[in-house]
C-alpha cells in the first residue's frame, strides 16, 4: 500500500440517497487535492465522514486508507485526521496559549514547564511569539486562523483535512494563510484534502482538483 | 420524564378518584354525586370563583399592559436600563413581595406614613379596609407588581438589539408616531415570544394561594384559598369536596387559557387591520401608559425596601415616617429558629437544583449526542406543572405520596420541589446549550479528544454562565415554593415560604419581615453569584502596541 490518502469508489449516502458520484482519491504526503462542488454536493460532509464524525444517517461507502492503514473502525479521536473549518473555533473561556495545549498530546514524564516551553516555541515559529497569554477574541483574524492551524499541527495529525479554510480571511490575508498552509503541509509531509467551492484555489495552491459531480 | 410525569400524573389521577368518590386517601368516601353535589352546594364557592377569575385576568391585562405601555417609549438605552433594574425583582418570590407590599399599602403601611399626617391629616392608621378588600384590588395589585417585571425581562430579551430597532426606523420613515410604530411593527414580533410566559402568568394568577392568602378577599376568598381551607380541615370530611374542587379549578383555568387564546386571536387580526389602514394616529396616551409600569415598579421596589426596615424596627409609632428606635433585638431574639429555617430552605434548594441540573444535563447531552431534540410531546409535559394550579396539583400529589406513606420523608420533599425545578433550569439551559457551536466538539473530536472529554471540556465550560444562571432560578424557585413544601414535608419541614405564611395571618410582624427579606434576599444572592462567577474571564490586557 502507498503512502498518504488513498480511496477507491468513496461516495457519502444521506438516508439512502447518494450525495455525489463515486470517486477515486490519492493525495501523496506533502501534496495538496482540492475537492470542489456545489453547495450541497456533500463535500464538507465528507470530510467529516473520513474523520468518523458524521451522525449514522449519512453512510461513507467504499474503501480508503491512510498510510496503507484502514481507520474505519477507530473512533474520531484515533484516527489522527487534522480537521479545520472556515472559522478558527478556538476556545473563547482558554488563552491562545492553552487553547494549543488543548491539542498537544501528554509526553509520558513530560514536565509542564518543558511543555509550556513547546508551546512557546511553536508559537514564535509562527511570529505570534507574544500571544500566549491573549484573550483569543483579541486576535485579529489572519492571527486566528494561524492559532487554528498550529493547534491542528500540534495534536500530531497524519493527514490535513481543511473544510473552506480561507473563505472567510479578506484577499491579502488568504494568500499569506494559503502561503502558510503550503509550507506545513510539505514540511510536515503531510496528505492535504481541501474542500472550496472557488476552483481558482487550485491554480493558488498548485493542486489537483477533483470535481464532485450529483449523482445523475 | 418519568420523574415529573409522576406526580402530575398521579396528582390529578388521585384527584380524579377522590372526586368521583372511589377513594379518598384520608377519609371515607360516598359516591361521585354526593361529593359534586356538596361542591355546589358549598357556601361562598361561586363568589371564590368569580373572584379567582376576575383577579387572575385583570393582574394579568395591568402586568401586560403596563410592560407593553413602557416599552413603547422605551428606545435602546432604557431599554438596557431596565433589564438590569427587573432582573434582581424577578428573582424575588412572590411571598415576599406580597408580604412588603402588605407592610407598603396598609392603613399603617410606609405610603400611609410618608403622606400623614401633612397631606391627609391622618395622626392614626385610618379605617379603610386596603387589605384583603373583597374585592380583590390589593391581589391584583400584588401580582402585577409581581408579573410586571417578569414580563418586562421576557419581553426585553425577546425584542433583542438590533432587528426591531430597524424595523421601527422603516414605520418612522413611512410616517409613523413612536408608539403608533411599535404597537403596529414592534409587538406583533414580540407577542408570539410573550405568549407562554403570558399563559403562565394567568394560570399563576388564577391558581395562587399564597399571594392571595396575604393580599386577597377573606370573606369568601379566591378558590385556592377556599380549597386548601376545606383540605385542611381536621375532621378530613371535607377532602373529597376540596379534591372535586380542584379539578373545577383545573377546568376553570383550561377554559380561561382558551379565552385568553381567543382573545389575542381577535386583537391580532383587529391590530392588522388597523396597521393596514395606514392611520398617523399619535397615540400620545401611551406615554401616560408609561408611567403605569412606573408606578408598579416602584411599589415593587418599595416593598422590598420595608421589609429590612420593619425587621430591624424597635419602636414605630404611627404617622413617623422612620422608627423611633432601632433595634437588633428581633434577629437576636430570633436568631437560631431564623438560621435553622434559613438553613433547611437554603438545602433543599440547592439539593433539588444540583439534582435539577444533572438531570438537564444528562437529557441535554444524550439529546447533542444522539442529534434528536426532545419531542414536542415531551417538552408540553414538562411544562404542565408550571401551568396546572398549584393547589390541585398539592392536593392530588399529596394525597398520592400520602397514600405511600412518604409524607415527611426527605425524597418526598426533594420530588416536589423538583417538579417545579426542573422545568425552569431545563427552559434556561436548553436554549444556550443548543446554540453552542457543534464545530467546537467537532473540532475538538478532531484533534483528539474523547466524548466525554468533549462535554467536560468543551461543551461545559462553553455554557458556564447559562449553567450558572440556571442554577439560580432554580435556587430561586426552590426558595418560593410553599404548597408543595407545606404538603410533601407533612407540616415538619419548616422553610422560610411556610413560616412566613404562617406568620401572615396576623404574628410576629417583625419576625414576618425578616422572613419574607431572607426569602427575598437568598435568590438575589444566588443570581449575584451567578453573575459574578459567569463573568466571562478575564484575560491578561495585549501588551501596549502589540495588535497588530
Amino acid at each position: 500500500m502507498s503512502a498518504g490518502l488513498t480511496a477507491r469508489a468513496l461516495a457519502l449516502r444521506l438516508d439512502g440517497r447518494r450525495l455525489f458520484r463515486p470517486l477515486d482519491l490519492a493525495v501523496a504526503p506533502g501534496e495538496v487535492l482540492l475537492l470542489t462542488g456545489p453547495s450541497g454536493s456533500g463535500k464538507s460532509s465528507l470530510l467529516l465522514a473520513l474523520c468518523g464524525l458524521l451522525p449514522a444517517r449519512f453512510q461513507l461507502e467504499g474503501d480508503w486508507w491512510l498510510d496503507g492503514q484502514d481507520l474505519r473502525g477507530l473512533p474520531p479521536e484515533s484516527r489522527h485526521l487534522g480537521l479545520l473549518f472556515q472559522e478558527a473555533l478556538l476556545l473563547p473561556h482558554l488563552t491562545v496559549g492553552e487553547n494549543l495545549g488543548f491539542a498537544l498530546p501528554r509526553r509520558p514524564g513530560e514536565t509542564r514547564q518543558a511543555r509550556r516551553a513547546r508551546i512557546a516555541a511553536t508559537l514564535a515559529e509562527a511570529q505570534l511569539a507574544d500571544y500566549g497569554e491573549r484573550d483569543p477574541a483579541t486576535l485579529s483574524g489572519g492571527q486566528r486562523a494561524r492559532v487554528a492551524l498550529l493547534r491542528t499541527l500540534l495534536s500530531g495529525p497524519r493527514a490535513l483535512l481543511l473544510d473552506e479554510p480561507f473563505a472567510a480571511l479578506d484577499p491579502v490575508l488568504r494568500a499569506e494563510i494559503r502561503a502558510l498552509v503550503a509550507a506545513q503541509v510539505r514540511r510536515a509531509a503531510l496528505p492535504c484534502l481541501l474542500v472550496s467551492h472557488d476552483p481558482a484555489e487550485a491554480a493558488a495552491l498548485g493542486a489537483k482538483t477533483i470535481k464532485l459531480l450529483p449523482e445523475s | 420524564m418519568l420523574l415529573l410525569v409522576l406526580p402530575v400524573a398521579s396528582g390529578l389521577g388521585s384527584l380524579l378518584l377522590a372526586a368521583l368518590g372511589l377513594w379518598a386517601p384520608l377519609g371515607a368516601t360516598n359516591g361521585a354525586a354526593t361529593v359534586w353535589q356538596d361542591l355546589f352546594d358549598a357556601p361562598g364557592l361561586w363568589p371564590a370563583v368569580a373572584r379567582s377569575l376576575t383577579s387572575g385576568f385583570a393582574a394579568t391585562l395591568l402586568a401586560l399592559a403596563a410592560t407593553l405601555l413602557l416599552l413603547a417609549g422605551a428606545g435602546l438605552r432604557l431599554r438596557r436600563w431596565l433589564g438590569r433594574l427587573v432582573a434582581p425583582l424577578v428573582a424575588v418570590p412572590p411571598l415576599a413581595v406580597a408580604v412588603g407590599l402588605a407592610f407598603l399599602i396598609a392603613p399603617s403601611g410606609w405610603i400611609a406614613r410618608l403622606l400623614s399626617p401633612w397631606a391627609t391629616g391622618w395622626q392614626r392608621p385610618p379605617d379603610l379596609l386596603l387589605l384583603n378588600d373583597p374585592a380583590g384590588l390589593a391581589l391584583i395589585l400584588g401580582l402585577a407588581v409581581k408579573e410586571t417585571p417578569f414580563l418586562l425581562l421576557v419581553a426585553l430579551a425577546g425584542l433583542g438589539e438590533g432587528e426591531v430597532e430597524r424595523r421601527l426606523l422603516v414605520a418612522r420613515s413611512l410616517g409613523q408616531g413612536p408608539a403608533a410604530a411599535w404597537f403596529k411593527v414592534a409587538l406583533p414580533a414580540l407577542y408570539p415570544k410573550l405568549r407562554w410566559p403570558l399563559y403562565a402568568v394567568l394560570a399563576y394568577g388564577l391558581g395562587t394561594y399564597e399571594v392571595a392568602l396575604v393580599l386577597g378577599p377573606t370573606q369568601p376568598p379566591t378558590l385556592a384559598v377556599l380549597l386548601l381551607t376545606w383540605a385542611q380541615d381536621p375532621s378530613l370530611a371535607l377532602w373529597p369536596r376540596a379534591a372535586a374542587g380542584s379539578l373545577l379549578q383545573v377546568l376553570l383555568v383550561a377554559l380561561a387559557l382558551l379565552v385568553w387564546r381567543q382573545g389575542e386571536r381577535r386583537l391580532g387580526r383587529l391590530g392588522r387591520a388597523w396597521a393596514a389602514r395606514g392611520g398617523r394616529g399619535r397615540l400620545g396616551w401611551s406615554r401616560a401608559g408609561g408611567g403605569l409600569a412606573w408606578l408598579l415598579l416602584l411599589l415593587g421596589l418599595g416593598a422590598l425596601l420595608v421589609l429590612p426596615l420593619w425587621s430591624l424596627a424597635g419602636q414605630w409609632r404611627f404617622p413617623a415616617a422612620l422608627p423611633q428606635l432601632w433595634s437588633a433585638e428581633l434577629w437576636q431574639r430570633q436568631g437560631p429558629l431564623v438560621a435553622s429555617t434559613l438553613g433547611g430552605t437554603a438545602l433543599l434548594a440547592l439539593a433539588t437544583t444540583g439534582l435539577a441540573l444533572l438531570l438537564t444535563l444528562l437529557a441535554l447531552e444524550h439529546e447533542t449526542l444522539s442529534g434528536r431534540p426532545a419531542g414536542r410531546g415531551a417538552t408540553l409535559l414538562l411544562y404542565l406543572p408550571l401551568l396546572a394550579p398549584p393547589v390541585a396539583l398539592a392536593l392530588g400529589w399529596g394525597a398520592a405520596l400520602a397514600g405511600a406513606r412518604a409524607i415527611g420523608s426527605w425524597p418526598a420533599l426533594l420530588w416536589s420541589h423538583l417538579v417545579y425545578v426542573l422545568p425552569y433550569v431545563f427552559i434556561a439551559l436548553a436554549g444556550p446549550w443548543r446554540r453552542i457551536d457543534p464545530r467546537h466538539a467537532l473540532s475538538a473530536r478532531a484533534l483528539g479528544l474523547r466524548r466525554g472529554a468533549v462535554f467536560w471540556r468543551v461543551r461545559l465550560p462553553l455554557a458556564r454562565a447559562p449553567l450558572l444562571a440556571a442554577a439560580a432560578i432554580g435556587i430561586a424557585v426552590s426558595v418560593a415554593l410553599y404548597l408543595p413544601t407545606l404538603v410533601a414535608g407533612g407540616g415538619r419541614f419548616p422553610t422560610l415560604a411556610t413560616e412566613a405564611v404562617a406568620l401572615s395571618s396576623g404574628g410576629d410582624r417583625r419576625l414576618l419581615a425578616a422572613l419574607a427579606l431572607l426569602q427575598a434576599l437568598l435568590p438575589l444572592l444566588a443570581f449575584l453569584l451567578a453573575l459574578s462567577l459567569g463573568r466571562p474571564r478575564r484575560f491578561r490586557r495585549p501588551p501596549q502596541g502589540a495588535i497588530t
